[in-house]
């Protein structure tokens, strides 16, 4: 059987992801199975539009959905100046020629890594399959995430 | 039979095993991938995990500098 590993992506802080992503693509390219439960702030990161935009299903959520925003405006967990860091850090990436974040999340769809919504978060901020990306692969919950996870690694980032 | 050339000596992890892999995955069995590689971490880890995940290792030949040619057969 083949190695496996499973990430929480709880946050949606950008250098949180950049992490996520680093590791799962990393894995995967390894031969590893790779599964990211994406909750809370981290659905962030599967939202179509990746600007801000006003999703969600109510006034209040939709108001949390435009403060949240998508991938392209994750602020960074230290540091964030109001935004500027995210652009600085990409910069730097590309400078260097270090992967984006973008260019990660890219990989990790080419790569096949399982991509699951938390049906709870969902429930909580308004969101619905139709918000995210089409490489989600399916909306569960911790019973199920546990099933999927057994007998690999599990991060929680 | 084909081969097909990669070159990563100026990724950084993951992308040097990520496009090593996706480079892999397109090719037919029995086809060759030449990756071009830096020393360090890929020399170290690029033909290791290759060959864990099944491919043959042909060979790891020292080039110019730093750079190493590894010979990756599917």
């Amino acid at each position: 059987m083949a190695n496996k590993l499973s990430l929480v992506a709880f946050s949606g802080d950008f250098d949180k992801l950049t992490a996520v992503f680093t590791m799962a693509t990393g894995a995967a390219a390894v031969g590893y199975e790779v599964n990211i439960f994406f909750t809370f702030w981290g659905l962030d990161a599967l939202k179509k539009k990746q600007g801000r935009s006003f999703v969600g299903g109510t006034a209040l959520t939709k108001m949390f959905g435009f403060f949240m925003g998508g991938l392209k405006v994750a602020p960074v967990s230290r540091l964030n100046f109001w935004g500027l860091s995210g652009k600085i850090f990409r910069s730097l990436e590309r400078k260097n020629n270090v992967a984006t974040l973008e260019e990660l999340v890219d990989a990790a769809k080419v790569l096949g890594i399982n991509f699951y919504a938390c049906e709870m978060a969902m429930h909580i901020l308004g969101l619905s399959r139709e918000d995210f990306i089409p490489e989600v692969k399916d909306v569960i919950g911790v019973a199920t995430f546990l099933q999927i996870s057994e007998g690999g690694q599990t991060l929680f980032i | 039979m084909a081969t097909y050339n990669l070159d990563i000596t100026k990724d950084h992890c993951p992308m040097t095993f990520v496009k090593t892999k996706i480079e892999l995955a397109k090719l037919k069995e029995g086809d060759v991938l030449e990756v071009l590689l830096s020393e360090g971490e890929p020399l170290e880890n690029v033909p290791r995990t290759t060959k864990e995940q099944g491919y043959n290792v042909l060979g790891v030949e020292p080039l110019e500098g730093s750079v190493y040619k590894v010979t990756i057969q599917k």
